[in-house]
């Protein structure tokens, strides 16, 4: 177990932090041994990642103090806290989108040859040697743009663990990544905890910390709940100190849904080196799950049908009328909606306020001559606002202060308010917290009780397996699979997913074996 | 320090025209006279106009270069159509559609073209500008009609008619920009466009909107000069879009868009004139005045930078 010197690794005293209208951490304290593993679990906007930054110096403390190995630490800049061997895998992704994969990992330290030139060669070899137990394949030549959020998120990983730092902070690393590369994850940290490095791990998945924490500490509201032993604490008791009630966290589905008539038929759908010969039809009332795994095409299939990718061939009818190719402003008039994945980049406009993001796409049905019925929209606002409660100051606060889950909540607020026929969830419940989930999936209920159709994809097999009333399993821009939910599990859906297969079941019961 | 710091943010322009003003005041005696004063905004009210129709384009991250070739385009046009015999209603449609048409052919290139704005605008800057050369084979159109005229020359209740226009403008145009479906869609386009496309808005028509108000604007500037001078001038407005620019990034409006405000980039038009007005009283050389307007141009967008920082 883990070396002490008396002191711990790390000790955060009294921080507290408050932004303008917001008092973000309240006197919190929080310590971490080497080798351990500490999580830090709260709502949307409890304060877990400002008190990683605050640690890591892009924020300064109003109060508090920091020891580092007994010794007192006042990070000004983030740099310097790399420099004692600090390092974060923030929420939001920190790569450069146009450089390759190993100039982000070595950015700043590229290895060099006599003469001080970057010694490519080696530079690669090392990120390969990095990427190896993740089992993805990535060219360290390939920009970061061009891989999808959760191979971004392995590199990002790779990059903190290149470091070899005595303390790696990880806030919500597998938010973005499914079962196989999680997994790799957990070894990786297994290995870390080893060598004696303190880990603090943020995540909304309690599983995960079941699996994986020595201890757990609950942020609510800025301020510390508990602090204590995994061992001493049920999940059931975690939640409920997050939420300091008991109710509404739990969502059961409507059995038997009134499926109604076809909204949606998808024939041949085509994008050359994307997605090939993808065939399905959605209903009225129903939820139609799609699962794969990373890079298996659902999000680029999501672009196809909203016409944000164009499609070679194939074609899309909507309510039995063909949809022709067009942007999506075609596709949200012929009623379509799409919640994005990526959603700092496709989902919200950072500079604008939590009130104008939410109404984007409903402007068009409040104004007069134009201009826009201000009381109307305002008060649509303040409805979803409280209803998946968004945890804002106010309606005019900038999305880019909002927490990470709270602005996954703004994207899936506009497109509620929006009440469109055909609504594509793309990873919708990613980051948020338990109980905000759970009210998620009560408003996709009452969509479909006004008559929609949904898509759902998710990398969550137990949510596909709780929402959805059918699942498309997809491989290699393929649907391979498409599954009744109520007659399939966890295995058989993996088992496609994987490819299919002979023995593709057995390998997908091993892969969950080990998980669960 | 960080109230200062906001203070200045918020009202760094009003600031700026009261330093400059209290300046300018002490540092020659015409300036603080009712006749001066009247001049500044009299000759402001033409840049004003443009630059109250940039900020719809900048607004959305967009820029227009072409603006004062339009100007001059729209302005022998103008006078082409008074030649024509038009009645003066018929006149200012027509020159405004002249400016809007060249606007349209702007959006158009950058929206399906898909070529940057900097690039494209750049290239109607000279191409407005031979337009207007050739129609004319150089010389300026003169003669124009009293009631035309008027516009340049006029007054009502002892005011300028170019400052009723200009007035006018800015009132209509902050109305659209804060209050309508449309200005509320060009924050968001100039915030982050792929997130505003998917939204299901129809980012290309707005941005083509834009570049039409632009260059709408540059011929609503053409008729006041036009009516002012009794005049078409082919080399008018001969850098009108670096004045028109500055005035739009110095009154608040973001380069990177999705910030701004439309009475903003008229303070800063008047901002721009003032200095203007001021470097003339006390004799400074015309190239001179030359360094100094480049220099505030590179110190707003200097400006800019910094706001963006935080
Ligand atoms: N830069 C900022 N400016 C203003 N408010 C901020 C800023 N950063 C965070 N906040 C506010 O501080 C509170 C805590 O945010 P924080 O990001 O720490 O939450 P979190 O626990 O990480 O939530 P999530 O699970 O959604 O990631 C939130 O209410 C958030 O709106
Ligand atoms: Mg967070």
């Amino acid at each position: 177990m883990p070396i002490t010197n008396g002191s711990p690794l790390l000790s955060m005293e009294g921080i507290s932090k408050t932004f303008p209208g917001v008092k973000a951490l309240d006197d919190v304290s929080f310590d971490l041994e080497a080798g351990e593993v500490h999580a830090i679990v709260g709502e949307n906007g409890a304060g877990k990642s400002t008190l990683i930054k605050i640690l890591s110096g892009v924020h300064h403390p109003d109060e508090g103090q920091i020891w580092l190995e007994g010794r007192a630490v006042r990070p000004q800049k983030p740099g310097e806290m790399l420099d004692l061997g600090v390092s974060v895998i923030y929420q939001e992704l920190n790569l450069t989108p146009y450089l390759s994969v190993a100039e982000n990992v070595f950015l700043g330290r590229e290895p060099l040859r006599a003469g001080g030139l970057i010694d490519w060669k080696r530079m690669r070899q090392q990120v390969d040697e990095l990427l190896r137990p993740f089992s993805v394949s990535i060219d360290p030549r390939d920009t970061v743009a061009s891989l999808g959020a959760a191979t971004q998120q392995v590199v990002e990983i790779a990059k903190a663990l290149s470091l070899n730092a005595k303390i790696i902070v990880m806030d919500e690393p597998t938010a973005t990544l499914t079962g196989t590369e999680t997994e790799r994850l957990f070894d990786i940290i297994g290995t870390l905890r080893e060598r004696g490095v303190g880990v603090i791990y943020i995540s909304h998945r309690l599983e995960e910390v079941d699996i994986l924490a020595d201890r757990v500490t609950v942020l609510r509201d800025g301020q510390r709940i508990i602090t204590d032993r995994k061992a001493n604490l049920t999940r059931d008791e975690i939640i409920r100190h997050m939420v300091g009630r008991e109710t509404g966290v739990r969502y059961s589905r409507t059995e038997s849904r009134a499926v109604g008539e076809e909204l949606l038929r998808v024939e041949g759908l085509t994008e050359e080196g994307v997605c090939s010969d993808i065939s399905f039809t959605l209903r009225r009332g129903e939820i139609l799950g799609v699962s794969g795994l990373v890079g298996a095409g659902r999000t680029e299939m999501a672009q196809l049908l909203f016409g944000y990718r164009r499609r070679t061939s194939g074609r899309i009818f909507v309510h039995g009328k063909e949809m022709k190719s067009g942007g999506p402003w075609h596709a949200v008039h012929s009623g379509m909606a799409l919640v994005p994945e990526e959603r700092k980049r496709h989902g919200l406009v950072q500079i604008l306020t939590v009130a104008d993001n939410l109404t984007l796409p409903v402007l068009d049905g409040n104004t007069t001559l134009g201009f826009l019925r201000n009381s109307m929209l305002r008060n649509m606002v303040d409805r979803i606002i409280e209803r998946i409660r968004i945890r804002t100051p106010s309606p005019r606060q900038t999305v880019r202060n909002l927490s990470g889950g709270n602005q996954q909540k703004v994207v899936l607020g506009k497109w509620f308010l929006r009440q469109s026929d055909i609504v594509i969830f793309d990873e919708p419940t990613r980051g948020i917290d338990v109980g905000a989930k759970a009210e998620i999936y009560r408003l996709m209920e009452e969509l479909l009780e006004g008559g929609a159709g949904i898509i759902m994809i998710s990398s969550e097999l137990p949510e596909i397996l709780n929402i959805s009333d059918r699942v498309l399993v997809m491989h290699r821009g393929r649907v391979v699979k498409e599954l009744q939910t109520a007659a399939t599990d966890q295995a058989e859906i993996l088992s496609y997913a994987i490819g299919g297969e002979s023995g593709a079941l057995e390998r997908a019961r091993e892969l969950l074996g080990e998980n669960v | 320090m960080k109230l200062v710091s906001i203070v200045a943010k918020k009202y760094g322009i009003v600031i700026g025209i009261a330093v400059v003003f209290v300046a300018l005041s002490f540092a020659h005696p015409t300036f603080l006279t009712v006749r001066n004063l009247r001049n500044i905004v009299l000759q402001t009210s033409i840049q004003g106009v443009m630059a109250v129709g940039m900020t719809f384009v900048i607004v959305a991250r967009g820029i227009d270069l072409s603006v004062g070739s339009g100007l001059a385009l729209a302005g022998v046009m103008a006078a082409g159509f008074e030649h024509l015999g038009l009645s003066v209603p018929l006149i200012i449609i027509a020159t405004l559609g002249v400016g809007a048409g060249v606007g349209l052919v702007n959006g158009l290139i950058i929206t399906i073209g898909k070529v940057t704005p900097f690039v494209v605008t750049l290239g109607m800057m000279s191409v407005a500008r031979g337009a207007a050369l050739l129609r004319t084979g150089g010389h300026p159109i003169s003669g124009f009609e009293r009631s035309f005229r008027y516009m340049g020359a006029g007054s009502i209740l002892n005011v300028p008619v170019p400052i009723w226009i200009f007035i006018g403008t800015v009132v209509a145009a902050t109305l659209v920009l804060s209050q309508t479906r449309f200005g509320r869609y060009l924050y968001a386009i100039g915030g982050n466009e792929e997130a505003t496309k998917l939204s299901g808005i129809n980012v290309d028509f707005y941005k083509v909107l834009t570049y039409m108000i632009s260059g709408g604007a540059a011929a609503l500037g053409a008729l006041i000069l036009t009516a002012r001078l009794n005049a078409g001038e082919p080399i008018a407005g001969r850098a009108y879009e670096l004045d028109v620019i500055a005035a739009v990034v110095i009154g608040g409006t973001s380069l990177m868009g999705g910030r701004g405000t439309v009475i903003g980039s008229a303070l800063g038009a008047l901002l721009v004139g003032m200095i203007a007005n001021g470097l003339n009283l006390m004799g400074v050389s015309a190239y001179f005045q030359l360094v100094i307007q480049g220099s505030i141009i590179v110190g707003a967008v200097l400006l800019d930078r910094l706001r963006e920082q935080d």
